[in-house]
């Protein structure tokens, strides 16, 4: 029975492990949805432009004789690169001139193009990335926690306070509020809307290398396509969290990963062999089905209204 | 000057002589020999991109409505075509091919209409943005599932093995059955959007709050179109599952879907005549560019990108090629440009279609 219980808190903490790393990925979908009502679909690519990063630096920082983790600084510059120019390049003349399928359809070509253009220099192959911290474990009785896991989710919910006092408390914070309250009052108010844009993408694709990092340091793997199926599962936390909420993403990527560490531990055994834990994505999006036709303004977002 | 236009039935037969003339070029290649079967495989696959695009457009260009999950349904066709094919055999029911496959293949779009209606009506109480990605959830769950069904891999049936491919379907697909197919498909998918029925779907698409104003029951024909397109999507599923005899879930993933989304958007959102020409010009130029392969998404994202800016209603736009008009255009230069000619429009698409098709 104690070894089961200690199983349990193991696979919750796992969950979290990587909840945070879904956390950190829905920020930036939540943000630069409530901007501009986009969902990003290349923000998860962002995450694998940043792993790519990390391979290629760490050997050259540890060269130098840093500590491994600190290539995740040129990880953030390309990734917040790339972010703004995906915006400059491609987000913003469709914008001023498409719809909102336009828009989306944008977002999809720019991820597929991350993901292709990265297949065709990096090849499709997965590639390991070198060890990047090595954070000893910690004991409580039986039950034995990861130090990666601690990191992470410290790291995580570090950043999100963060992000939280910036959007409260300072002049562009206040600035990207405004713009995702309404856009033609702030633009009234002399708030220059597309310089808080592409702050808000530079914020948003920063965040996504950082969890690039704290992706590797449990998974220490690259391909072209680990971004996708991550981008989706943190789009799903960002729904679940409520669209545009901050705190809300937080919640809703700790949820998703305990949920899916936990599904892939006793689905099995819970229904007898039916389900099996093969179908942890699909219970993945079976969540976000349910969130989006019960409360589709998720745990936290704020309900909106259609307008005539 | 409307003396010297074709009148209705005029333009209805053109186009009937249209796709025969097609249908018989198609034959006399066929049969004479002067194609190989990998070309013949081509002409198939452009079939079935043809009946999955414009199916898709009706969705996204008439109804204006964005969604990722179509190749689910195209799969649940294809199972379902595929599971229902080897269950005759295995009653020992005994009958003509061809009617076989028409059969199966009805089947399979049956059953994904049904699972469009299913999940048409709690998706489509949600638009835009989250339509899509709702679509896309619902998408992998279908390969998720179709991937840990024990009826659904290895020899399929009581035989079946859990993760593992379909195989051994029996391999029905002829090519001239499905070149009928994909005609009627065309031309029922026109008679649709043409209709009261169409025309309240783009009231739809164009207002939502001022149709639902006017009358129109919005929820009714929303699930309407998306069980419509589901039907088509599981008619090409069948027809791919009974072309190629072998099927993996992979085919659900969403990415599968974004190509047709991309065929869609190339040859213009609402033009089913532009749906036609993209569908089998992007089935055909990554067999002409073998060599790039490598490079062909990367070449599709550009390109989409830009589409997306210069032209964003995509090539043909709302413009739908139309062989009368065309006719009247060259044999009557002089008569008022066709205004909105719109009556012989559809049909004639369907013809002029297959002809692309021929023609490559």
């Amino acid at each position: 029975m104690g070894n089961q219980i200690i199983m349990f808190i193991s696979q919750i903490f796992n969950g979290l492990k990587i909840g945070s790393v879904y956390s950190l990925v829905a920020l930036g979908y939540t943000m630069v949805y409530g901007i501009i009502r986009l969902i990003n679909f290349a923000h998860g690519d962002f995450i694998m432009v940043g792993a790519y990063v990390l391979m290629l630096t760490i050997p050259a920082i540890i060269a130098c004789g840093l500590p491994a983790w600190l290539s995740v600084v040129p990880a953030i510059l390309v990734c917040v690169a790339v972010g703004v120019i995906v915006e400059k390049a491609a987000y913003k003349p469709v914008r001023e001139k498409g719809n909102n399928m336009t828009a989306l359809i944008t977002a999809i070509a720019m991820s597929l193009l991350l993901e292709n253009g990265s297949q065709a220099v990096f090849g499709a192959d997965y590639q390991t990335i070198p060890t990047i911290i090595q954070i000893p474990s910690i004991a409580i009785g039986d039950l034995k926690i990861d130090g990666a896991t601690i990191v992470t989710v410290l790291l995580g919910i570090i950043i999100m306070i963060a992000l939280q006092l910036f959007v409260s408390h300072t002049k562009q914070g206040k600035a990207m509020r405004a713009v995702s309250e309404d856009k033609e009052a702030a633009i009234l108010m002399g708030i220059n809307v597309n310089s808080t844009i592409t702050l808000t993408f530079a914020i948003g694709s920063g965040l996504a290398a950082v969890a690039s990092l704290m992706y590797c340091i449990s998974y220490p793997q690259v391909s072209p396509m680990m971004g996708a199926m991550l981008g989706l599962k943190a789009f799903v936390a960002a729904v679940l969290g409520g669209i545009g909420s901050i705190p809300g993403a937080m919640v809703g990527g700790l949820v998703i990963g305990v949920v899916e560490s936990l599904t892939k531990a006793y689905i099995g055994t819970i229904t007898g062999g039916v389900i099996t834990s093969a179908f942890a994505d699909a219970i993945v999006f079976g969540i976000l089905i349910i969130v989006l036709l019960v409360k589709p303004s998720g745990l936290m977002g704020e309900p909106e209204s259609e307008k005539v | 000057m409307k003396k010297s236009m074709l009148s209705i039935k005029q333009s209805y037969i053109v186009c009937a002589i249209g796709v025969v003339v097609l249908f018989g070029v198609l034959m006399g290649v066929c049969e004479t020999g002067a194609v190989s079967l990998y070309v013949k495989g081509i002409i198939m696959t452009c079939c079935i991109a043809v009946i999955m695009t414009t199916s898709l457009n009706l969705t996204i260009g008439v109804l204006g409505q964005l969604t990722l999950g179509c190749c689910g349904f195209e799969a649940i066709g294809a199972y379902s075509a595929a599971l229902f094919s080897k269950l005759l055999v295995a009653n020992g029911v005994v009958m003509n091919d061809t009617v076989r496959f028409l059969l199966v293949t009805v089947a399979g779009g049956l059953v994904a209409c049904i699972f469009g209606v299913l999940i048409g009506i709690p998706a489509l109480r949600l638009h835009g943005d989250y339509l899509a990605i709702i679509t896309l959830g619902f998408g992998e769950i279908i390969r998720v599932i179709i991937q840990n069904l024990k009826v659904a891999g290895g020899e399929g049936l009581d035989k079946g093995q859990q993760g593992q491919a379909l195989i051994g379907i029996d391999r029905l697909a002829n090519l001239y059955v499905v070149f009928w197919i994909t005609v009627v498909t065309v031309v029922l998918l026109f008679m649709f959007a043409r209709s009261r029925y169409g025309r309240a779907v783009k009231a739809i698409r164009d207002d939502e709050i001022a149709a639902s104003a006017s009358g129109i029951n919005i929820t009714y024909m929303k699930v309407l179109v998306f069980a419509i397109s589901a039907f088509f999507a599981g008619i090409a599923g069948g027809i791919f599952a009974q072309y190629i005899g072998a099927l993996t879930p992979s085919m659900a993933g969403w990415l599968q879907s974004i190509n047709y989304v991309i065929m869609v958007v190339f040859g213009g959102m609402g033009s089913l005549t532009g749906s036609i020409v993209s569908a089998i010009g992007l089935t055909i130029l990554p067999e002409l560019l073998r060599a790039f392969s490598d490079y062909r998404m990367l070449v599709y994202s550009v390109v989409l990108v830009l589409i997306m800016i210069f032209r964003p209603q995509g090539i043909f736009g709302n413009w739908e090629f139309s062989l009368p008009k065309a006719i009247n255009r060259i044999f009557y230069p002089k008569g008022k440009k066709g205004k909105n000619g719109d009556a012989g429009k559809a049909e004639a698409t369907g013809v002029e279609e297959t002809k692309e098709a021929k023609h490559e």
